[in-house]
């Protein structure tokens, strides 16, 4: 301590049990021993108890041949004969994802449209937004997905009819036939063209801010930055001599086979969560605007911008820092709610792994728990890059 | 609401203590038997339009009852799906499974059940419509398949299309009712399960007339009732009602005449019915359980004819199903 007539800190040091600090520390260790010994107890319980039930446990069941089909797998090659219950996880994951950020993206550009609509001028445009929100968000979710599919998808022409565009697309009962790309030699030259184009566009977007502080002009930025990522890869198939074919569904007896398709399934999923979460979404955008006061816009009316551009560079990048936080529980709860994929014979990890897994492996325990951990890191995730972003909107204080 | 049954499954499996009263004993101190039955399969378990649960797998519950209780209508059911049915029996949450599972290797050893017998021998078929002029099963190749999720149908499956060199795509669903929907809509060409069960379900089609099941039998599934590993004595009360069934058919007991049985020269059958001997005490229940179960639920023979037989919408034939003095696998050891 300092010397001098600071009486700050000279008090007499506490005895051992009455230093608040010291305190705390023994009882959050006696917590800390408390739960562990619990968790040891429950753990230890728990396998004898499997054991004396006879019921298999540990993780060797992932290494297992599984032998059933699971419906749906666009990442990797499924084949019923060699997966594991380890492939049915892997597959059940990709799958999830593949719905939740298909559904993310979705229900956000939806959620988007509907709640700046909902606050349209137009009396009519308004109340259609007013109804389709009040609609999709006061009907349960599991109706809605048992709607899209049995009463919209399952009334698809049957496949001896299916609908044909362009001979190319194909429409029926069982999904969405379409040719799939099939990358050829020289298919990296793309692939760089797009990375050029990339780096370019970074680099207008930097000069075009400079010369807009400098001298006041704008330049149209999107306009071209679109122009490029279209042009340069083009020009490098070009030069490649577009090294892409594309494989086309073929008829067989019983349907359409091969090229690329979209199950009902699926479509009924991601359909029915992305448009049931984009009405969450546009209330949450309604209100996020509707929180930017109303002088802000005045005040870039009577600067002179145009309406569009005051709602895009004044309204909307206040209106984001309300809208991003309760925005995150909306990706969570779309994230979580794909599980429901099991009514509509969805192949998600819920249906597949906690459930068909589940039911051959005979391991509840362990696949709980992995299917818990999964959900638990994808919320996780999810939640650091949106506090990551919502700390990169916020209001940089000068 | 499927999470909350594993995570009860979880739960208790963490908490209970390892000593287990029999379970005998805790039933009857209970006063009821919670039966596990299939959510709705015609003929097999499905509640009628009163309400109460009727069928072949529901039938078994009753005899169980009445061995236990003297009273065939102390159950309760639990209506489960294939996929739900083994964790509510690993967790204690139902006492027996009767809904119409097959007893195989894995179920039997990993998943600690005990299969106490058959009380029917099924295999898997197909149906189609009849238009897509399908006639075998080997002409299946490339076809989409309805199935049912965690069962050993979706196992043969996969099997059977590997063995014979052709490819399928499989739809997979939890529960019958929608692979109905799904087939019914064209969203499928095949549906395949157990020939029972396509029987049951076909009787629901819009237009059963209008499908086929194929000739092939592709897997062996013998059906019946499960128990917890580990609980004998609840077991030995299953397995020999089981048996008294299909012993009460073999010896020509039926619900009509048993109480004339009674007074019958053969001993076998007054073992059986607690006339002499002391069976229903070393199976830990009355003297004259044999005598309720047929008296107030039937024989193998009754129970069958009652509910999947050639006079009911199922129409299905004993074949195997027929006693082994017909011909059949139906054996039972003998009362002694
Ligand atoms: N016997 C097979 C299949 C049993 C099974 O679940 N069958 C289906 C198709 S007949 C069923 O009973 N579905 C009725 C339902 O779940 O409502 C097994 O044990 O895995």
């Amino acid at each position: 301590m300092a010397l001098g007539s600071d009486t700050q800190g000279t008090a007499p040091r506490p005895s051992f049990w009455n230093d608040p600090n010291k305190r705390s520390i023994i009882y959050q260790g006696i917590v800390v021993l408390i739960f562990v010994g619990l968790a040891a107890y429950f753990v230890n319980n728990t396998a004898d108890n499997l054991e004396q039930r006879g019921i298999a446990s540990g993780l060797s069941f992932l290494s297992a041949p599984a032998g059933f089909d699971v419906g749906m797998s666009p990442f990797l090659t499924y084949d019923a004969s060699t997966a594991t219950h380890g492939t049915v996880l892997i597959v059940g994951i990709l799958n999830t994802l593949l719905v939740a950020i298909t559904g993310i993206v979705l229900a956000t550009i939806i959620g988007f449209i509907f709640g700046v609509l909902r606050l349209s001028p137009n009396w009519i445009v308004s109340k259609l937004c007013y109804w389709y929100i009040e609609i999709l968000r006061n009907i349960p979710l599991l109706l809605q997905l048992l709607f899209w599919y049995f009463a919209v998808l399952g009334t698809l022409p049957s496949k001896r009819d299916s609908i044909s565009l362009f001979d190319l697309f194909f429409l029926n009962i069982e999904g969405m036939f379409g040719p799939l790309p099939v990358p050829q030699d020289g298919f990296w030259m793309i692939g760089l063209g797009l990375v050029i184009a990339i780096a370019a566009i970074i680099v207008i977007k930097n000069w075009a801010r400079k010369r807009q502080d400098e001298t006041g002009q704008i330049f149209p930025v999107f306009w071209t930055s679109l122009a490029l990522l279209i042009i340069i890869p083009f020009i490098a198939a070009a030069i490649a001599g577009f090294p892409l074919e594309f494989e086309h569904p073929q008829k067989n007896r019983f349907g359409l086979r091969g090229g690329m398709i979209i199950l009902p399934e699926f479509a009924a999923l991601v359909l029915g969560l992305s448009l049931y979460t984009s009405a969450f979404i546009a209330e949450i955008v309604r209100s996020g605007i509707l929180a930017v006061s109303h002088g802000q816009s005045e005040a870039a009316y009577a600067l002179g911008l145009r309406p569009g551009l005051t709602m895009r560079l004044v309204v909307i990048p206040q209106a984001l820092r309300v809208i991003v936080p309760p925005l995150t529980s909306q990706y969570l709860n779309l994230t979580k709610n794909s599980s429901l994929a099991v009514a509509i014979g969805g192949a998600e990890i819920v249906a597949i792994f906690a459930g068909t897994s589940l039911n051959q492996a005979g391991q509840a325990i362990e696949i709980i728990a992995i299917t818990m951990a999964f959900y638990l890191t994808v919320s996780l995730l999810i939640s650091l890059f949106m506090n990551w972003y919502n700390n990169k909107i916020a209001l940089v204080e000068r | 609401m499927k999470s909350i049954l594993f995570a009860t499954a979880a739960a208790t499996i963490a908490f209970v203590g390892s000593a287990q009263a029999g379970l005998l004993e805790d039933v009857k101190a209970k006063g009821f038997i919670q039966c596990g039955v299939n959510t709705g399969l015609t003929g097999f378990s499905a509640p009628n339009d009163k309400g109460k649960w009727e069928g072949f797998d529901v039938d078994f519950c009753r005899a169980m009852s009445a061995a236990v209780f003297g009273d065939a209508d102390k159950v309760k059911y639990t209506p489960l799906t294939s996929k739900e049915r083994f964790t509510a029996l690993q967790s204690g949450e139902i006492d027996v499974l009767s809904r119409n599972t097959t007893w195989t290797f894995t179920r039997d050893v990993n998943l600690g059940l005990e299969f106490i017998g058959s009380n029917y021998y099924d295999g898997q078929g197909f149906m189609v419509r009849k238009d897509l002029g399908v006639k075998s099963a080997r002409e299946l190749d490339g076809a989409s398949v309805c199935i049912q999720t965690g069962t050993t149908t979706e196992l043969n499956l996969a099997d059977y299309f590997r063995t014979h060199k052709m490819e399928f795509n499989s739809v997979v669903f939890e529960k019958a009712d929608e692979i109905r929907a799904a087939y019914d809509a064209g969203r499928c060409d095949v549906y395949t399960t157990d020939r029972s069960g396509l029987a049951a379900q076909r009787s629901l089609l819009k237009a059963p007339e209008d499908h086929l099941v194929l000739p092939e039998v592709v897997s062996k599934e013998p059906l019946g009732p499960v128990v917890r590993h580990g609980q004998s004595e609840w077991g030995d009360v299953a397995r020999w009602t089981l048996y008294t069934l299909i012993v009460a058919e073999e010896l020509g007991i039926t619900s009509a005449n048993v109480d004339s049985m009674k007074s019958s020269k053969n001993p076998e059958v007054l073992r059986l019915l607690g006339i002499e001997g002391e069976m229903g005490k070393q199976l830990g229940v009355s003297a004259d359980w044999a005598y309720n179960i047929v008296k107030q639920v039937g024989n193998y023979s009754e129970v069958y004819e009652r509910h999947v037989g050639v006079n009911t919408p199922l129409k299905l034939e004993r074949g195997i199903n027929a006693l082994w003095t017909q011909g059949g696998l139906m054996y039972a050891p003998p009362f002694r």
